[in-house]
């Protein structure tokens, strides 16, 4: 035939990569180099008593925290995605999957999200000079704990009919309200707050962006106690604190776009991926260790079909996570793919965790308080048992946060079938 | 890392989309449907100018060194336009098994005459009883002095009415499931002892009952070793399941496409249906499974141009996801569209009807769950 009728240039080059592909799912010998400088540091780094938490299921607490991230921060690996200037990385697409799967490969604690991911972002982008010396800093290097002050008790999906009002007076904010569902209240030093400033207009145009120190007189942290009996969530009350204008992030009134703006930033990363592969690896060991009959469980090829289907459906999520990425890294904006990696992501965390409840049978019953999982006294059944069925409780959670599922199918609707 | 289409395949991509809009509208299309061949034999030809033909073969074959991220590219594009000309029988499985085993002369006999789209082939390897096992051969083949005499029955020849020649596989040796002693027979549709029984497919397409009585073929027949054709077979059927993948999600594309258009021009009860929250939501979800299948698309697309140790089990990853996606989508696309779906009248029953047997070929949900845990 003759080839010069087809448009398409032919290369000579070798055989496997054929014909200009760009695309490739493998990692350099650079990537490979970092990954290695990455495992050895956290083998090094990882403090064992934190580890043997994690391992054995004992919640850590505030200290073990922040004494792991102070370690990454200490090696400037903590705002690995913050620009370079204020202390960021600079990584690669690849180098940041690299480093996410290795964190989770070694069962370290999840970062904290609420300074680095949220707060920071926020105050790069949208704060004045002052407000970014005086708060990146810290929070790059982990001097202080912040928390989200976003739902109330009257507004959950509905997040633009929030009322805690900060009325101005003089050079001060005096703030009013009530907040609720903030996460590990207990232990922040600060709160980012959407508030409102104006009820005039239209909902989401009164709404401010403010920073509130919680030592300030007013402020009050209530726990609520989940149905796995832990103490993860709270309720804030603010009786006329008095929070300083300068702590304003942005105009009066652009809190709505910041809000906006924080959660088109988080969307990737959400599903909590890496974390859900190294836990799948965990139930495939478990399957072949837990008896079950004359055998183990992994000759149940009911449970066995469930577990590979879940497994089918991570590598889909991950690998749209990583075309997210890469059309990002590409100078592009997330596409439409991006805004379904949240619903991707938690319905895989809740069909695990109900997964793990079913392989245990009978033994995801007995409950183990905090302080029965603190004391040495022995486990009943499998050693992992305790913390199965809290989690599965707790985890009804993902599906309802950072907008609830339901929500979000709205904003597919609208955003990206134009409904 | 990357997963971007290079220059070169998006240019193939848009020389596909612009065919379609320009020379393959719907009437077009069903036109073809009803006429004796099934497909156009012209636009055909016009698939070899545009190089499609020869796309995935080695440069010494005559081809253009295309690979699986190409043969993806055409597919998912033909998806979109429901393209019913036989690319899948008579490049990815027959050219690909010419190209990978046969001798020289078998080479030069075929090819150039199937890349300039005067040749079509196609690949009986289905048997009433074998499913999508491709071990299961009963089909014999006996030697019998310099030649082999074959006895034996094939099913759901795809593009056999079409097919100037056939590749057989039939069991030279051992017992029905084993995986040596199968081998690969060329036999000419017109040999004696040969019999086609020709008829169309639901989904439009084409394909054959192959009675063998008594054929007798010499050696030079034979396609690649006696005994060892398993692993080939094996490969390029692997190829054709990313193959009808990427159809597959090229018509769960464009059936979301017209399922979103519909609900936004039906009105009932005073407003347009894409304003009701029940429909929004389907269409949402059904927006979803077409990317996250796509995801997996992308990645067994390149682990088996990588030829990545777990490529296989990626293949069935991603066969057994399209079959669960071509379900949602394919009937919440016909539910959505009410009683118009169900009519011949409208595209969208015929895109559907293609997903339908693509659920089948090559291996339903239920037969690749069961391999991917195998493996």
């Amino acid at each position: 035939m003759n080839k010069s009728v087809c448009i398409i240039p032919t290369s000579t080059t070798n055989q496997t990569h054929k014909r200009g592909l760009k695309m490739n799912l493998s990692f350099s010998e650079e990537d490979l180099k970092f990954q290695q400088e990455v495992r050895s540091f956290i083998k090094e780094n990882y403090p064992s008593d934190i580890k043997e938490k994690m391992d054995t299921g004992i919640p850590t607490t505030k200290e073990d925290i922040v004494t792991w991230q102070k370690i990454l921060s200490e090696k400037g690996w903590f705002a690995i995605n913050w620009p370079e200037e204020h202390g960021g990385t600079g990584w690669s697409v690849t180098q940041k999957f690299i480093f996410q799967n290795e964190l989770a490969e070694a069962n370290t604690p999840n970062i904290v999200p609420f300074g680095v991911s949220m707060c920071g972002p926020v105050i790069y982008t949208f704060g004045n000079e002052e407000q970014k010396e005086k708060f990146l800093p810290d929070i790059r290097d982990n001097n202080v704990w912040w928390c989200q002050g976003y739902s109330e008790p009257g507004s959950g999906s509905d997040l633009a009919s929030l009322k805690t009002k900060a009325e101005k007076k003089g050079d001060k904010y005096i703030v009013n309200g009530s907040k609720t569902w903030t996460t590990l209240a207990q232990n922040a030093d600060w709160i980012f707050c959407l508030v409102r400033t104006d009820s005039s207009g239209v909902k989401q145009q009164g709404i401010s962006f403010l920073l509130i120190d919680m030592k300030t007189p007013g402020v009050e942290v209530q726990p609520i106690i989940t149905i796995d009996g832990s103490h993860e969530v709270n309720s804030v009350f603010f009786d006329n604190v008095e929070v300083p204008a300068e702590n304003l992030i942005g105009e009066e009134g652009a809190g709505w776009n910041i809000a906006k703006f924080l959660l088109a930033h988080e969307r990737t990363g959400i599903g909590g991926i890496p974390h859900l592969k190294r836990e799948i690896r965990r139930l495939r060991d478990i399957t072949e260790e837990l008896p079950l009959n004359e055998g183990f469980l992994k000759d149940d090829s009911l449970f066995m079909d469930k577990l590979n289907k879940i497994e089918i459906d991570l590598v889909s999520a991950e690998y749209t996570e990583l075309r997210t990425l890469a059309a990002m890294s590409a100078g592009g904006h997330p596409g439409p793919e991006s805004s379904i990696l949240k619903i991707g992501g938690t319905d895989i965390q809740q069909s695990l965790s109900e997964l793990f409840v079913e392989a245990l049978g009978y033994y995801a019953h007995p409950f183990m308080s905090e302080s029965d999982l603190l004391s040495n006294e022995k486990r009943i059944g499998p050693d992992f048992a305790a913390t199965v069925m809290p989690h599965y409780l707790n985890y009804r959670k993902v599906s309802i946060y950072g907008g609830s599922n339901e929500v979000q199918r709205n904003v597919i609707a609208k955003a990206v079938l134009g409904l | 890392m990357d997963f971007l289409l290079s220059d070169e395949q998006k240019q193939l991509q848009d020389l596909i989309q612009q065919f379609i809009q320009k020379d393959y509208p719907f009437d077009v299309r069903e036109k073809l449907v009803k006429s004796e061949d099934g497909f156009s034999k012209e636009f055909w030809k016009t698939f070899s100018t545009f190089g499609l033909l020869a796309m995935p073969f080695p440069e010494e074959d005559g081809g253009y060194n295309g690979g699986p991220v190409d043969i993806m590219v055409i597919l998912e594009a033909f998806g979109t336009g429901l393209i019913v000309e036989p690319y899948i029988p008579n490049i990815v499985l027959s050219g690909n098994l010419i190209s990978n085993l046969g001798t020289q002369d078998q080479k030069d006999a075929i090819l150039p005459n199937l890349f300039s789209g005067d040749m079509h082939l196609a690949f009986a390897f289905a048997e009433p009883q074998s499913r999508f096992d491709l071990n299961d051969v009963t089909t014999s083949a006996e030697e019998d002095g310099d030649n082999f005499k074959i006895n034996g029955y094939k099913s759901v020849v795809m593009n056999g009415p079409a097919a100037d020649k056939l590749i057989v596989s039939v069991r030279t040796s051992g017992n029905q499931l084993d995986k040596s002693g199968i081998s690969l027979f060329i036999v000419d549709r017109d040999t004696s002892g040969v019999s086609l029984r020709d008829y169309s497919n639901i989904d439009g397409s084409k394909a054959s009952e192959l009675t063998l009585e008594n054929v007798v073929l010499s050696k030079d027949a034979m396609l690649g070793e006696e005994g060892n054709a398993f692993s080939s077979i094996e490969h390029v059927v692997n190829l054709a399941t990313l193959a009808i993948s990427a159809e597959a999600i090229g018509i769960m594309q464009k059936m979301n496409e017209l399922t979103l258009e519909y609900t936004k021009t039906r009105e009932q009860f005073g407003q347009a249906l894409s304003q009701f929250q029940a429909l929004q939501h389907r269409m949402v979800d059904c927006f979803m499974v077409h990317e996250q299948t796509k995801s997996l698309l992308l990645m067994a697309a390149t682990k088996l141009n990588d030829q990545a140790e777990d490529a296989v089990k990626s293949i069935s990853a991603l066969k057994y996801q399209v079959g669960n996606a071509a379900k949602l989508i394919g009937e919440e696309s016909i539910q959505l569209h009410g009683g118009m779906g169900v009519t011949e009248e409208m595209s969208i029953g015929h895109y559907f009807k293609r997903l339908t047997t693509i659920r089948t070929i090559f291996g339903n949900s239920d037969y690749h769950l069961k391999k991917y845990s195998s493996l």
